[in-house]
């Protein structure tokens, strides 16, 4: 499960309005708690994919590299990121598996149908190696 | 190599580099965010890491003994494939950090 404040929830999800038709990025700070993930704040990033930007993201492990410093100073861990899907689903795809190494993180995907959020889910990122790695849908507690 | 054991939590890490380790890897290293370790460079001090927790090595190293290409290994804020690689110098001031790269996006 991921539990996410109302604020946080509509910050990620307005990140990628105002990014369309292009994907945003960010880090999602807070806590591992009971199994799950509880959010206390979220860092927008650049996305450095400027070759494929509407429907590709990359984010640079330097900002990442400072986000968890600054979230490390507020007692906060990187717990997972967040993207959009421009006019497509909030459904991960083979490259967010393939790219996704952050094992016991969330991965949170909102689709943003011709510039207005739409959906949000979370998949965690299950597994214990690159072989059998799986993102399971989790319950998003928002509030 | 007769290792040392590492300082006590709190003790600045004199004579040894720190390591940040990465939310998904501390299962691996001991539930610990920061690991000191010993080695003039970063593969020595990577070397010292998978010595004092060899469940790190798969996710850091390939079967053949490579780094993995998702694996970002960074000194301070300069990432190694932009200094010396795995020659990069390290000192007990500076700290090493181990970043997985995130990506994806909705292209198949």
């Amino acid at each position: 499960m991921l539990k996410i404040g109302q604020s946080q929830y509509d910050a990620l999800r307005r990140h990628g309005e105002e990014t369309y038709p292009y994907e945003c990025c960010g880090v999602l700070l807070g806590r591992f708690e009971d199994g799950g993930r509880v959010v206390t704040s979220t860092a927008r990033c650049g996305n450095t994919r400027d070759d494929s930007p509407q429907n590709r993201y990359h984010i640079d492990p330097q900002e990442v590299i400072r986000i968890q410093r600054e979230g490390r100073e507020r007692q906060e861990d990187i717990i997972g990121f967040y993207h959009s899907h421009p006019d497509h689903p909030a459904r991960w795809s083979p490259t967010d598996l393939a790219e996704a190494h952050w094992f016991g993180c969330s991965y949170v995907i909102t689709s943003v149908e011709k510039g207005k959020a739409a959906d949000t889910n979370s998949f965690e990122l299950t597994g214990s190696d690159e072989q059998d790695k799986q993102l399971v849908g989790e319950k998003v507690e928002v509030g | 190599m007769k290792l040392n054991p590492p300082p006590p939590r709190g003790h600045h890490f004199v004579g040894m580099t720190k390591i940040h380790i990465p939310s998904p890897l501390r299962q691996y290293a001991g539930q610990q965010a920061d690991v000191a370790v010993q080695g003039t460079t970063v593969g020595d001090v990577l070397s010292d890491l998978v010595a004092r927790h060899p469940d790190l090595r798969r996710h850091l190293y390939t079967e053949e003994g490579k780094l993995r290409a998702f694996v970002n290994i960074y000194v301070n804020d300069e990432d190694i494939r932009y200094l010396k690689r795995e020659a990069t110098a390290v000192t007990d001031s500076d700290t090493i950090s181990i970043v997985p790269s995130v990506a994806g996006g909705a292209l198949r």
